[in-house]
């Protein structure tokens, strides 16, 4: 990050002049274009997100990090089409982040507060980490509040609240059994507000960046599924959009770790493969820019199911999924199957057709012919 | 000859009383599992439908890829899985059960199930029965039930004598033979497994001795809805497992006693009756017919009494004949 952008944030400057931080009008085109493909945009919507990006006034974000390792942080930084370190930070105003503050100390918390207190019903909130609630929450504490207390004053005054990553969603691998601080997702903390879930481990940032430019575009949150995830990105199952899936399809099932099939990139259910239950945009998005097969299955490990709550870190990792169909597929055969071939066909119909008239007209010529015969024989 | 129509009717319902009087004591006692029988447990609540079995299945056999419809609709060349029934180059199928909306697996009503017909594999066969040259034959030892071309006739009566309509005939070939699941008899036999169950990735379809699947099928009735049990794959006794909860299922044991009981069985949460698997007594229907055969025929007791009334009528009536003239 340049010391240019740092400087933007701290100062909380709006950026008219994307060229300055080294990103030229086609890459800035190029962007949005994508993350209108992304979105599930039409195309044409691309100039619209370009006109709302260099238009809109930035939002001010506060970004809590709680219960957590910051690798939702950490995959958004190295995102990287194209320079997106600029545009995220150029794009929002981000008044409060603990990993990317370089203020540090009762600075920072001091800009906390005063960016709380101008911008109250108007800032986005991103939640990253689980929120611990045994023993009052005692857990996790930062400037000697705890993160309970912090989620439900600063979350009460937020415009939208985003929980990023698995964590936040829904208590992530903290909230395993036994789960000993009792750790929750924000959507339960704060269940009287809306809460866009990002689940993922990490996250995919373009997800994260979708769901802002969908907001900064058109004025409102996505469609949401009844977990609270973006249509747009968690509205498949993983098995739907999977590279490997003419192999499930074909029954090719990698057996062991390192097996023909498994050098064969063959498919992963018979190991563990969560992708049948889980919903995500993975197989599409991929991460961290390199190119094909970068995602887990793209890898040869079975998907881990981090976007599903009850799955990723609840389920053992090769224990098989249940294969969630929403309807079976057509391509099977009833249980009494109507004979398609083998019965009549028109060409026989007809050959046995012709046999019959053949038979009654000679049964006519013959019966015609017996009295004669009769005539004779007298 | 002057058997008048009175004397006819007469005749007939001795036969009839011998045939029809002495049913439930005329079925011979049935044919016993053999203690080293083997067989398949299918468990319809762990399919997914992905029909590797029948891929494994066609490739064990040498059976071939077919061109169909499919083809145009899915752009691929060649599909295993394209028969739309058990035929003369399919011996395993995966079929569907679906009802309403189709939206939960193992629902008898808006839900759906999958089923997987091959032989079955009876303990007392009605092919074998049927079967005028002994083409067909039950192993003593595994009771896997054989077919052998060299003794085939292709008079079909098995086609006609099978309950589960199993047996499939080459119609369209010069030299035809019949084709149904041998079990995988020439893998089994070196000690593999049945291409369907070496091949099911989630142990919807395991192989092992009949009674060990048995008390296998019984122990996951006996548990409950949502349990958590650890299912084998592949065989009833693998180290190979997978956990998962315990679906609900029809408390009954498809093949237990079904036509004197099979050695493919079944588990379901979807009536075996929808899955299209016929009501069955407990006895085969070679039981009956061969015990009434056998009846009939035994030390040719009865054919000898029928031919001495039939001579000594004939004899007394053409007495009279001779008499009058």
């Amino acid at each position: 990050m340049s010391s240019r952008t740092i400087n933007g944030i701290l100062e909380g400057q709006r950026l008219t002049n994307l060229e300055e931080h080294s990103v030229s009008r086609r890459d800035f085109l190029k962007f949005c274009t994508a993350m209108a493909a992304t979105m599930g945009l039409p195309l044409g919507m691309a100039n619209v997100i370009a006109s709302a990006l260099e238009s809109a006034k930035r939002p001010p974000v506060i970004w809590l990090h709680y219960q957590e390792c910051t690798g939702c942080t950490e995959s958004l930084l190295r995102s990287t089409h194209p320079a997106i370190e600029h545009l995220v930070l150029d794009l929002i105003s981000l008044d409060y982040s603990e990993t990317l503050s370089v203020a540090a100390g009762h600075n920072v918390e001091e800009a906390l507060h005063k960016s709380l207190e101008e911008n109250a019903g108007k800032f986005i909130l991103v939640v990253e980490g689980s929120i611990p609630t045994n023993e009052g929450g005692i857990y996790c504490k930062i400037g000697g509040r705890t993160a309970l207390d912090l989620v439900k004053d600063i979350g009460g005054k937020a415009a939208a609240i985003v929980a990023i990553g698995s964590c936040a969603s829904w208590g992530g691998v903290q909230s395993s059994h036994p789960n000993p601080t009792g750790a929750k997702g924000v959507a339960e903390i704060l269940s009287d507000k809306t809460v866009i879930n990002l689940p993922g481990c990490p996250a995919s940032p373009y997800n994260l960046l979708s769901v802002i430019l969908y907001y900064l575009t058109l004025g409102k949150l996505p469609e949401l599924d009844p977990m609270g995830r973006p249509i747009f990105a968690y509205g498949r199952l993983i098995h739907e959009n999977c590279e490997r899936r003419p192999h499930f399809d074909a029954g090719r099932f990698v057996t062991d770790f390192g097996d023909e099939g498994h050098r064969l990139g063959w498919c992963l259910y018979k190991i563990g493969c969560k992708g049948p239950e889980t919903h995500a945009n993975c197989p599409i998005q991929l991460y961290g820019d390199v190119g094909a097969n970068a995602w887990p299955v793209g890898t040869g490990h079975p998907c881990f199911g981090c976007t599903e709550k009850g799955v990723g870190f609840t389920k053992p990792v090769h224990q098989q999924a249940s294969v969630f169909n929403v309807t079976p597929p057509a391509t099977f055969p009833d249980i009494v199957e109507e004979k398609t071939s083998g019965g009549f066909t028109i060409g026989g119909a007809a050959i046995a057709g012709a046999a019959a008239g053949a038979a009654l007209a000679a049964g006519i010529k013959i019966t015609k012919n017996m009295p004669s015969s009769e005539e004779k024989e007298s | 000859m002057n058997i008048g129509r009175r004397d006819f009717f007469k005749i007939a319902s001795v036969g009839a009383l011998t045939c029809s009087g002495a049913q439930p004591a005329l079925a011979e006692p049935r044919r016993e599992l053999s203690p080293k029988a083997i067989g398949i447990l299918y468990d319809a609540t762990l399919c997914i439908g992905c029909k590797s079995c029948e891929v494994a299945c066609k490739k064990r056999n040498n059976k071939s890829k077919v061109h169909s419809e499919i083809e145009e609709f899915y752009g691929v060349e060649m599909a295993w899985d394209s028969a739309r029934d058990l035929d003369a180059n399919t011996m395993n199928k995966i079929k569907l059960y679906k009802n309403g909306t189709g939206e939960v697996k193992d629902r008898e009503t808006d839900g759906f199930s999958f089923i997987k017909r091959a032989c079955m594999h009876c303990v007392d066969p009605d092919c074998i029965s049927a079967c005028p040259v002994s083409a067909l034959t039950k192993d003593p030892v595994t009771g896997i039930v054989k077919y052998d071309i060299d003794a085939c006739c292709g008079c079909r009566y098995c086609q006609v004598a099978c309950p589960y309509l199993i047996p499939k005939f080459e119609y369209d070939k010069a030299f035809p033979q019949l084709v149904k699941c041998e079990l995988c008899r020439h893998v089994v036999s070196d000690g593999g497994l049945p291409g369907c169950c070496e091949f099911c990735p989630t142990g919807a379809s395991i192989f092992g001795p009949v009674r060990a699947l048995l008390e296998e099928a019984k122990k996951r009735l006996s548990m409950s809805e949502g349990e958590t049990y650890d299912f084998p794959i592949a065989t009833v006794d693998a180290e190979h497992r997978t956990v998962r909860p315990v679906s609900k299922y029809v408390n009954y044991v498809y093949g237990e006693k079904e036509g004197g009981g099979t050695q493919y069985i079944m588990l379901s949460g979807v009536p075996f009756q929808k899955l299209g698997l016929p009501a069955l007594p407990d006895h085969s229907s070679a039981s009956l017919s061969e015990g009434v055969q056998h009846t009939i025929y035994k030390g040719m007791i009865l054919p000898i009494a029928l031919l001495a009334g039939l001579s000594f009528l004939t004899y007394r009536s053409t007495k009279k004949d001779e008499k009058s003239d």
